[in-house]
């Protein structure tokens, strides 16, 4: 059962061939046995998910299950769950176990999900590889038979390992810069990035709120859609929230794609992108036009900036939101501080890792006296470019092709050393967030062994076009169906 | 681009994150070479266009000012380091 889809799954249990218990205890058994090489889990509510299995099952007695109803996945430990440590990979959070459920959360129950866990992740989501958790790095389950430990890709590593692993066939995730879509990528899977303001954020642990999106992992397109249904909507609750309809994003899947207009800006084909990764974008491309889909390239003539517009506008908000942890009313606090600034800044220095002690000290800067113009302003006025090129392309084009990520899976702690290294894994990424656009990662081939994966991006609330063209191209192709040794 | 050590003492104090001397070193190159990074912003030509801080353009929404949240102090103060009486405890600030 493990390596069957949530739309299969949900069949199996309508048609009554298992019910949500067994469901439950075959992928709790497969995370005792299999997650100790992976990591891809910090915390396991075994207990809570059987009682959960054993109300859905009765729900379905009764007659009143819907499509989730019984439906094993995991949260990333950037959503508040009720009564269930919430970490964000950090040692600031290690005891936090929130009196609330965050939005996303509480739909999944509503709909009678079973949650097996929470996800390891990059602290407060600040990474690209999963290496920056307190509560150690995760291993990609690609590469693990030539006896390599490649990294998941950051920051929702844990949520995308374990899917690929088949421990859980869908997993809630966030992207603020490329946190969704590159780890979705060096995994094999299949993820989307909504766009901004589209799944609420309320209870999501905030790293930089103008650009923090909850999105969705599986290995399927319409197990993306289906899980979109329980996520997306109007939340008041969450001031950034977008008031816009929410339309059945599986009603459009199957819609043939004769016609799409594709774009492929020129900017996301350059040097830094291997020739054997672009061979398999270019592949990717093709099937679109043999699906019917007409080919052009664009231009996103600021992209380039996106990097550095992004390293000032996320540390910045980071420093705003990450000054809430101060050792008073939740989380960790330093032993025996001498006097209330002690205890300040000793509980931050032990608390926060080095990456994000790092971006909260540049987010400073960016925001002090004499630098804001600079740095803040100056990058907000090239967010506006960037946006403008993405608005600009779309008046020709319904959606962008591109790579999500450079290279495939690398090794762990091969950029460890070099923060802006790392930052560069997210070049094709992060100008998206900036925009505030939809993106997904769809599993697109195979470089060296690894998956590689293609981007599609589209224009504001359009999740039901991208989805409509990861399903076409998954009826095609079936580099989602590979599995790791 | 370089960050000096007293910009990197003085931005520490501000975000309240006590740094200790040995870290100082790793933290001017790694903060210099972020900074050169986004120095790549001074190339831009951004006269007359104006700053994105919300990709919607959204204004803040306001709703009725009516009371939608309960007291849920007793949950709250559960999960906090100190407390005492209702109140959160910090070390005494007046002598």
């Amino acid at each position: 059962m493990h390596n069957k889809s949530v739309a299969e799954l949900t069949r199996e249990l309508e048609s009554g061939k298992i019910s949500s218990v067994e469901l439950t205890r075959e992928f709790l058994d497969r995370i005792k046995t299999e997650d100790q090489q992976y990591n891809s889990f910090i915390t396991v509510t075994e207990d809570q998910a059987m009682a959960d299995a054993k109300s859905a099952d009765e729900q379905r007695a009764a007659g009143k299950a819907s499509v989730w109803t019984g439906v094993p996945f995991a949260h990333k430990d950037i959503f508040c769950t009720n009564g269930v440590a919430t970490t964000a990979g950090s040692k600031m959070l290690a005891n936090f176990v929130p009196p609330y459920d965050s939005t996303v959360t509480a739909n999944f129950r509503a709909a009678g999900a079973v949650c097996l866990g929470k996800t390891n992740m990059d602290e407060f989501a600040m990474g690209s590889s999963n290496e920056s958790s307190f509560f150690g790095p995760v291993t990609n389950p690609w590469g693990l038979s030539a006896g390599e430990k490649r990294v998941p890709g950051g920051s929702s590593g844990g949520s995308a390992a374990a899917i690929a692993a088949r421990l859980v066939p869908a997993a809630t995730a966030t992207d603020t810069g490329g946190s969704i879509r590159q780890p979705a990528a060096l995994c094999g899977i299949t993820g989307l990035k909504p766009t901004y303001g589209r799944v609420s954020r309320y209870g999501i642990i905030a790293f930089a709120s103008s650009l923090d999106q909850g999105g969705t992992m599986a290995r399927t397109a319409e197990d993306n859609a289906l899980m979109l249904n329980v996520m997306a909507g109007f939340d008041p609750k969450d001031s950034t929230s977008a008031n816009q309809a929410v339309p059945d994003y599986t009603a459009t899947l199957n819609e043939p794609l004769k016609g799409l207009r594709v774009g492929l800006p020129k900017e996301y084909f350059s040097d830094q992108l291997s020739p054997a990764m672009e061979q398999q974008i270019r592949n990717a491309v093709k099937e679109y036009e043999k699906l019917g889909a007409t080919v052009k390239e664009v231009s996103l003539p600021h992209a380039k900036l996106a990097i550095a517009a992004y390293y000032v506008i996320a540390p910045a908000e980071a420093s705003a939101n990450l000054s809430r942890f101060d050792g008073v009313r939740y989380g960790y606090r330093c032993e025996s501080p001498q006097d209330l600034n002690d205890l300040y800044t000793r509980t931050r220095a032990e608390g926060f890792g080095d990456e994000v002690k790092r971006r909260i000290l540049v987010g400073t800067y960016a925001l002090s006296a004499g630098y804001f113009d600079a740095y803040y302003l100056k990058a907000q006025k090239v967010r506006r470019l960037i946006q403008q090129d993405f608005i600009n392309a779309f008046k020709e084009v319904d959606v962008l092709m591109s790579p999500v990520s450079p290279s495939p899976a690398f090794v762990q702690g091969a950029n460890t050393n070099d923060p802006v290294t790392m930052y560069l894994e997210d070049i094709f990424t992060i100008a998206v967030n900036l925009a505030g656009v939809p993106a997904m990662s769809v599993p697109a081939g195979f470089v060296d062994g690894l998956p590689v994966g293609l981007q599609i991006i589209g224009n504001y609330f359009e999740e039901a076009r991208l989805l409509n063209a990861a399903h076409q191209f998954q009826q095609v192709t079936d580099w989602h169906q590979k599995l790791p040794q | 681009m370089t960050i000096s050590r007293e910009d990197i003492e003085k931005v520490a104090v501000l975000a309240r994150i006590r740094l200790d001397e040995e870290q100082i070193p790793a933290l001017e190159d790694d903060l210099g070479n972020i900074l050169s990074l986004v120095d790549q912003l001074r190339a831009a030509d951004t006269d007359n266009v104006e700053p994105l801080s919300h990709p919607l353009d959204a204004v803040q929404r306001l709703r009725a000012d009516n009371v939608t949240e309960t007291n849920q102090r007793e949950a709250f103060q559960a999960i906090a380091p100190a407390t005492e009486d209702g109140l959160y405890l910090v070390p005494r600030v007046i002598e």
